[in-house]
């Protein structure tokens, strides 16, 4: 075990206090009063972890795939399960995102909740122990605690918070995940009776025989599409992001879908490698009709938050395209991909989460014609839209090119078809944008006439600019658009090893000597390239 | 010997028999309840004492081991739960309800014999006075039309019914095996069950009674109406602790048929099918709670039944841990039933609406529950289910567990629907439940005991396992 594994060595927990801090500020919540110290306490609690969490950053060792800052405790003896924690470079930049990311999500709803603080924060918080557990634990069981722990908080935030169509959202969005992931759950525990252990690294070394790896790629894929989403099953997000209050929109975007992609990177590539190259077609033709139906459905939305959630399906497909491209661009080019959209469509949906707050309506026409009021938020709705579409410079230009090259690469019809979604993705953005920023095609400024009732001259309508708080959160995400869409190096260091080392694994993996007696299998292996060209 | 080991027997005795000369006087409420209370609370340290303590009494009929000891505890500690959760009463008639707390404490005096019982007539006597004290209780209800009366019969025919087929299954093992004493059946009945289609029968039918008791197909259609119909305090009763001793006699007798896979197992797998399936899909579209959460007790009864038939040390371990989980999270339920109907009546989801607002505490015991009889981690449940997934698969049950994970689904939308109603608003404002400080207590006990047991399981399973490592 200790082979892949290195230990934490700060002088301090790290992993352990980042699951803790955020359980442990939920615990306090409970007794506290008051609904301003308890937005203060909120964001004070986020952004201890996001301190907490920045030496993950600078102490990273980027020359080994092992795991690091990796804690064992004895945990539950009956069952051999041990608590282990450890991230290497395909979680290590999760963690950082969504301990980045909460913060923002107490501060864009400071004014946008109004009721319940109490019951909010400690959702929130709780929410981000579960997150953060699913992206440390290296150990099936407490993965999947995580990961269906995560369920009840999230479910909690749309149901309460959430919009007119609140008890359908939640009550979809719980269902469909909880269906997905009961069945990894089998997988974990058949892994276990087949191997005696749930620690991750050692059944990603077990080697598994090819029938058996297609159940278990399978039963885990289904959990993972689920959540990423993918086509077909992607029709849960549309009404969850639409419903969900403005925190849990962001949320779900930025941290939650990243799980799917997560998954499918720590479970299906490395345990089930020769299941992997075998449905490779399938996966790779699901994240094309993902690219393009999303990109079509979006276009036609006139809900923004609508239109980001069919977008984040576009987007999505990118990162499973370039996963199961299974080549170093587009594994690279997906997981940039993830963090760019968790920054993007973050921001997007904190934009809309300001603008709801001033005019109440999501709808495009009742949001039109904006900048002529709000010249400040238009400027960061173009930075994000043009981000959202890859604009050369902004950070998903790098992201969607690396995919694009991974697929040329490898499979140049499969390239072509998903470069109609990064076009489609142009149109339905640059759309949004012009409505949102110029249009008047309703003929009257109707804000000022709405809202000023006869003292439009003054300035009457309720369509004020940024404040500094909503100033300070765009703002910080802007810097990240730029920095990785100028200077993607340091992250893409970042994975390199780790990355290295899971393309080894699957080479390694889909080559072994089971698969080849498999006669059946082994031409359907062989023929996974040509069926795909085939189809096209 | 007999004195030490038999102490808690004679302890619940006692405090029956207190109960007994106080339905001679008249005594308020609130003193019938301090008096069991007390004297269920020193039933149950002693019980606690007596763990670990190992005999063979009574002609050898009465057997003190780890496992009957531990569900002892667990038996006591439900009653105790059960006394502490209707503190007053509100759904039995008044002048009954020293009545009503001596016949509980007999019933759990029934189940306590029977955890011990290790002969075929010996658990026939103890669960016909576990049974009959219940018959009595179930009609005791206070103004809510006949239908506790419908209730009360329901369940006296089912059961009536159950015994005598279980007391036919008796007849055909003594005939095919000349013996009433399960030690000597454990030897003599695995060969009889692998050659003999006769010994099959005679198991299941055995079996009935506890399926009965357990509310499990094809015995399960007095569950919905008597849960229905019996008042709040008395359902939680009837559908926790009768559930604990069932399991543990459906654990001793599949010891007794053998722990190889045999036509015994094929059966109870097809029972616990058809119980998940049949509870579930009849829970989504209830409408009652105490209905729903009989539905989902027969759902509940495949689970544990999937644990049972497995037959090795994991899967028997999880059933008794599942069935723990089980009294602590429907007992919650039935806490928070009982609280939101302050006249006895039953609850149905417009009563849950605007729980949040009106008590914060109720709404999240609630939540805890459901999400526990669901299986969301951290809780109890889901390490419940955990455990007997593991032990079903270690046996390569695959089929079993899919579609026991697949119900799992199917149920955690009821369960949603009881928490989204608890926790969204009211059509029109209601006052707010003001909870005394021992039920404010309940709430909080229930709640980190489900949450705090699923996170830490270690102590509860290793008892489980040391209790059924006498079976094997």
């Amino acid at each position: 075990m200790e082979n892949y594994l290195i230990l934490n060595t700060l002088n301090y927990p790290i992993l352990s206090l980042l699951l803790i801090v955020p359980a442990v500020g939920a615990l306090v919540a409970m007794f506290l009063r008051g609904e301003t110290l308890l937005k203060f306490w909120g964001l004070a609690v986020t952004l201890v972890t996001a301190l907490i969490s920045l030496p993950l950053w600078t102490r990273f060792d980027q020359t080994t795939a092992k795991y690091q800052f990796v804690e064992l405790r004895h945990w539950f003896p009956a069952l051999d399960l041990d608590f282990v924690v450890g991230v290497d470079g395909i979680s290590v930049l999760l963690v950082l995102l969504t301990t980045l990311v909460m913060p923002l999500c107490v501060l864009c709803s400071w004014t946008y909740i109004k009721t319940r603080w109490k019951e909010f924060i400690i959702v929130t918080l709780l929410m981000e122990t579960a997150m953060l557990g699913v992206f440390v634990s290296l150990n099936t069981v407490l993965f999947w605690i995580f990961w269906e722990g995560m369920l009840v908080p999230m479910y909690l935030i749309i149901a309460i918070w959430g919009g007119a169509r609140k008890d359908y959202a939640s009550i979809k969005f719980f269902l469909y995940t909880f269906c997905g992931s009961i069945f990894l759950l089998v997988a974990i525990v058949s892994m276990y009776i087949k191997t005696g252990t749930f620690f991750i690294p050692d059944l990603m070394a077990h080697d598994f025989g090819f029938s058996y790896q297609v159940w278990i790629f399978l039963a885990c894929a289904l959990g993972f599409a689920i959540k990423m989403p993918m086509f077909p099953f992607h029709t849960w997000l549309p009404a969850a992001h639409v419903e969900a209050p403005v925190a849990g929109s962001v949320i779900l975007a930025s941290i939650l879908l990243k799980m799917g992609g997560y998954g499918f990177l720590r479970f299906c590539l490395p345990m089930a490698p020769a299941a992997t190259v075998y449905f490779v077609p399938l996966l790779l033709v699901m994240s094309l009709i993902s690219i393009v139906v999303g990109g079509y459905l979006a276009l036609g939305q006139s809900d923004i938050k609508k239109l980001i959630a069919y977008s984040s399906v576009g987007h999505m497909g990118f990162v499973t395209l370039g996963i199961f491209l299974l080549n170093d661009a587009g594994i690279k080019g997906a997981m940039l991909q993830m963090i760019n959209h968790g920054v993007t469509t973050g921001a997007l949906f904190i934009l809309i989460g300001i603008i709801y707050e001033r005019t109440h309506s999501r709808e495009i026409a009742d949001n039109s014609k904006l900048g002529m009021f709000m010249p400040i938020y238009v400027t960061f709705l173009g930075i994000f839209s043009l981000s959202s579409l890859a604009f050369p410079g902004t950070n998903s230009f790098v992201g969607e090119f690396l995919v694009l090259f991974g697929a040329f690469d490898k499979y140049p019809l499969v390239g072509a078809v998903s470069i109609l979604g990064a076009i489609l993705a142009a149109a339905y953005m640059l759309r949004l944008m012009q409505k949102m920023v110029w249009d008047d095609s309703d003929g009257h400024a109707h804000h000022g006439d709405d809202h000023g009732d006869g003292h439009g001259d003054e300035g009457g309508h309720t369509l004020f600019d940024c404040n500094v708080r909503e100033f300070v959160q765009l703002a910080f995400l802007t810097v990240f658009v730029f920095w990785i869409g100028l200077h993607p190096t340091p992250l893409l260091d970042m994975m390199d090893s780790s990355i290295a080392h899971l393309l080894h694994q699957i080479e390694a993996g889909s080559v072994m000597p089971e698969a080849v007696h498999h006669g059946e299998s082994h031409a359907l292996l062989n023929n996974a390239g040509t069926w795909i060209k085939n189809l096209f | 010997m007999l004195n030490t080991v038999f102490m808690p027997e004679i302890a619940l005795m006692l405090t029956a028999l207190v109960l007994f000369f106080m339905t001679l006087g008249k005594f308020r409420t609130g003193t019938v309840q301090a008096v069991s209370l007390v004297l269920t609370a020193l039933t149950l340290v002693i019980t606690f004492a007596s763990l670990g303590t190992q005999g063979l009494m009574f002609y050898d009929v009465y057997q003190i081991d780890a496992l009957s000891q531990l569900f002892k505890v667990v038996i006591v500690f439900g009653l105790f739960l059960v006394f502490f959760l209707g503190r007053d009463l509100v759904g039995i008639e008044e002048k009954l309800h020293t009545e009503y707390n001596m016949f509980l404490a007999i019933s759990a005096l029934g189940l306590m014999f029977l955890s011990s019982s290790v002969e075929l007539l010996t658990i026939l006597l103890s669960l016909e006075i576990s049974s009959y004290a219940l018959y009595v209780v179930i009609p005791f209800r206070r103004g809510q039309g006949r239908l506790h009366v419908e209730a009360g019969i329901k369940y006296i025919l089912f059961g009536a019914a159950s015994t005598g087929l279980t007391l036919y299954g008796m007849s055909y093992i003594f005939g095919l095996a000349h013996t009433t004493y399960l030690s000597e059946l454990t030897e003599k009945l695995p060969v009889l069950v692998a050659t003999q289609p006769l010994a099959v029968i005679a198991i299941i039918l055995v079996m009935t009674a506890f399926f009965y008791k357990l509310a499990m197909f094809p015995m399960h259609f007095w569950a919905p109406d008597v849960y229905q119909g019996a008042a709040n305090e008395t359902t939680s009763f009837v559908a926790t602790l009768p559930k604990v001793g069932a399991v543990l006699l459906l654990l001793r007798f599949i010891a007794v048929a053998g722990f190889d896979i045999s036509q015994v197992t094929w059966v109870l797998a097809a029972i616990a099918v058809m119980s998940m399936v049949f509870g579930n899909f009849s829970a989504l579209v209830q409408t009652d709670l105490k209905r729903l959460l009989a539905y989902s007790s027969i759902a509940h009864a495949g689970y544990v039944m999937i644990g049972i038939l497995t037959a090795d040390a994991m899967g028997m371990a999880a059933a008794v841990f599942y069935v723990i989980g089980y009294l602590l999270m429907n007992l919650a339920a039935f806490y928070v039933i009982y609280n939101i109907a302050p006249k006895g009546q039953n609850v149905t989801f417009d009563d849950l609406k605007g729980l949040s607002r009106r008590s914060p505490l109720l709404a999240l015991t609630l939540l805890v529950s459901v999400f526990g009889m669901a299986g969301i981690p951290p809780t109890i449940g889901f390490i419940g289910k955990f455990m007997i997934f593991t032990g079903a698969l270690h046996k390569g049950f695959y089929a079993l567990v899919i579609i026991a994970v697949m119900n799992a689904a199917v149920a955690s939308y009821y369960y949603l629907k009881m928490a989204r109603a608890a926790y969204c608003a009211a059509d029109d404002e209601q006052d707010a439940i003001v909870l005394p400080f021992g039920a404010k207590l309940m709430g909080t006990f229930f709640i980190v005991a489900i949450i705090l047991i699923g996170a830490l399981p270690q102590s509860i399973l290793s008892a489980a396992k040391e209790a059924v490592s006498t079976l094997l």
